[in-house]
């Protein structure tokens, strides 16, 4: 896709995301907003798979680890065609594969179950490790938040990455500066974040989240780099796209209610 | 009779399976020595990552190399494979169900003079809570390399109890290993003492001497924690009419814990635990650890002996 095809994905995956978490009466709309465009370019520029052929033996893997963003998730695998999009409404609902956060039983697509924040990068290192094992050109994809980067086994898996000079390794943070109880900064301070991930051996790009020209490059710098793992930190919005949720930590955990759905998808439509 | 470590059974199979199928890949976490993983690393080096003082990252990194379709072993310390990385355990592995095998040598308080921080007497409980876990808890080194063939096998996450010191070999190359099928290691009618680990060994010596005092004891190996061989505890329930539970480990969501769930659902007798009873290890030499903790031959004599009275007193006899 170009990025005018890009911006439009994005607007309708936002869109669903709203509309899937109004429907489920809870949810997280802001973080997953806020990697709305991240994922978006991933999903439907840069990834290898076959939505139709989802066990595809040589495709890219996508690790979502920081899980409570599954609403973006769902909406970048219905886009996609792993699945109709008329069932992203069923999300956590009983019975649904759409669970609160993502479960790889019962939904191709979903690579592993996550939800504990701090897990994803662990499995990225050991999905690297056996590509490589193996001789093959798959990429890596992990995506975490930053309140989720003050989990220690982050840092246990970033140390891992590094040593083993982990290159088909891509990791993605969501630096919207909010976690559930406030600033990421006033509630356990994470900066120099670059510098930290430098310091365990990673190739690091900070760029703007939301500027899909970045992104793309970003991704692109990422798969030329050698001997290293690469750590893009995105600059973002956190409940990007829909006015009243733009920055507000309120809107990390909280379904919107009748009226302001309907306010947010007119903005997204 | 001749003694050999569980940890080896689980090396010396790996060693084994690694030669023909590349598949088997092996990580530790700066316990290769200790756990003798080294012994895969050695043969098959771009086959082994050491992740370092790290377990948490060991147990996710062995999802991902699984996802990648190997059959990765994660071995270190049980305390550190069920404990510190439980969550890892049950959110990553079991709860995608994924193909990891875990290694957890040193368990017990037969690891000795390390002390009670290193001597696991909780994996049972917190690993048979686990859906989608095998749990198998080897009785001798040559059980141990069956379970450990045994679980790459499987399609799906297995935990393997391992000990460090030495304990005596009481199977052979033809005692059939079934995952989840008990084996019956000397008939008995007047009750059944059923144990894992280490205790097997126990239990056969209990059993000799019961039946110097005219009381026939059954003895069970139970080397499958989950899932449990309900059809075979049932039986002995039924058959024998009391139980005595003998295992290396906390009795609380242990074996004793086990067994006793699954009996009140079937056939309720009486049951007499032996095992660690709400407490932590201590220092010292195996075999003095197992009489301080009451853990040996003449402590399930003794358990036989009230679970009997218990039975009598309940029929009336
Ligand atoms: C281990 C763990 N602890 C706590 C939580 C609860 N939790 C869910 S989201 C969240 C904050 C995450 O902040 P961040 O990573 O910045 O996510 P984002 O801003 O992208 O939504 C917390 C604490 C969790 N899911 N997992
Ligand atoms: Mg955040």
């Amino acid at each position: 896709m170009d990025i005018e095809q890009l911006k439009t994905k994005a607007r309708k995956i936002r869109y669903d995301i709203i509309k899937m978490i109004a429907a489920a009466g809870s949810g997280h709309p802001g973080g997953s907003l806020s990697s709305a465009d991240l994922l978006t370019a991933l999903y439907f520029s840069k990834l290898k798979h076959r939505p139709r052929e989802p066990f595809w033996a040589d495709r890219d893997r996508f690790v979502l680890s920081k899980g409570h963003c599954a609403p973006v998730l769902y909406a970048c695998l219905a886009e996609s065609g792993y699945f109709p999009v008329e069932k992203l409404i069923t999300l956590r609902q009983l019975g649904s594969c759409l669970q609160g956060h993502p479960s790889c039983r019962g939904l191709d697509g979903v690579e592993v179950s996550t939800g504990s924040l701090g897990m994803g990068l662990s499995v990225a290192v050991g999905m690297a490790l056996g590509a490589r094992l193996d001789n093959k050109k798959t990429r890596i994809y992990c995506l975490m938040g930053d309140g989720e980067t003050q989990e220690g086994q982050i840092w246990e898996a970033a140390m891992s990455a590094g040593h083993y000079k982990l290159d088909n390794l891509c990791g993605i943070i969501d630096s919207n500066k909010l976690q559930i109880d406030g600033r990421v900064q006033q509630i356990m301070n994470i900066a120099p974040v670059a510098d930290k991930w430098r310091a365990f051996g990673w190739n690091t790009l900070e760029i703007d989240g939301h500027d899909f020209k970045q992104i793309l490059s970003s991704y692109d710098q990422a798969e030329k780099t050698t001997g290293q793992p690469t750590m893009i930190i995105a600059n973002t919005v956190k409940g990007k796209g829909v006015s009243f949720m733009e920055d507000r930590e309120e809107w990390h955990g909280k379904a919107p209610s009748k009226d302001l759905a309907e306010k947010a998808l007119k903005e997204l439509s | 009779m001749e003694k050999k470590a569980t940890r080896y059974g689980y090396s010396e199979a790996l060693l084994e399976m690694g030669a023909v199928d590349q598949n088997i890949v092996v990580l530790d976490a700066d316990l290769s020595r200790s756990t003798s993983t080294e012994l895969f690393m050695k043969k098959f080096p771009e086959r082994f990552f050491n992740l370092g003082v790290a377990e948490q990252n060991l147990m996710g990194v062995a999802g991902g190399l699984s996802l990648m379709g190997k059959i990765p072993f994660a071995t270190t310390y049980s305390i550190f494979a069920s404990g510190r990385a439980w969550e890892q355990l049950r959110t990553t592995v079991c709860y995608s169900n994924l193909n990891v095998k875990i290694g957890g040598s040193h368990a017990g308080v037969m690891t000795g003079p390390d002390g009670a921080s290193h001597q696991a007497l909780e994996e049972i409980t917190l690993t048979r809570v686990l859906p989608n876990l095998t749990v198998f808890v080897p009785c001798d080194y040559i059980e141990a390399k069956k379970a450990t063939l045994a679980a790459a096998k499987i399609k799906g996450p297995v935990y393997i109890r391992l000990g460090r010191e030495a304990i005596p070999i009481i199977t052979t190359a033809d005692t059939v290993f079934e995952p989840g099928r008990g084996i019956v290691m000397r008939p008995g009618t007047d009750l059944t003492i059923i144990a894992c680990g280490v205790m097997v060994n126990e239990a056969l010596q209990a059993a000799v001497a019961l039946q110097e005092r005219g009381i026939s004891a059954r003895v069970v190996n139970l080397h499958t924690l989950k899932p449990l061989d309900e059809t075979l505890i049932e039986k002995c329930a039924r058959e024998t009419g009391a139980i005595v539970t003998a295992e290396e480990h906390e009795i609380y969501g242990g074996l004793g814990g086990a067994i006793s769930e699954a009996i009140v659902k079937s056939w309720p007798v009486p049951v007499e635990m032996v095992g660690v009873k709400d407490q932590f290890g201590e220092s010292g030499q195996p075999e003095e650890l197992l009489r301080h903790f009451n853990l040996k031959d003449t402590d399930i004599v003794a358990a036989a002996e009230k679970v009997l009275a218990r039975k009598n007193k309940k029929q009336g006899i």
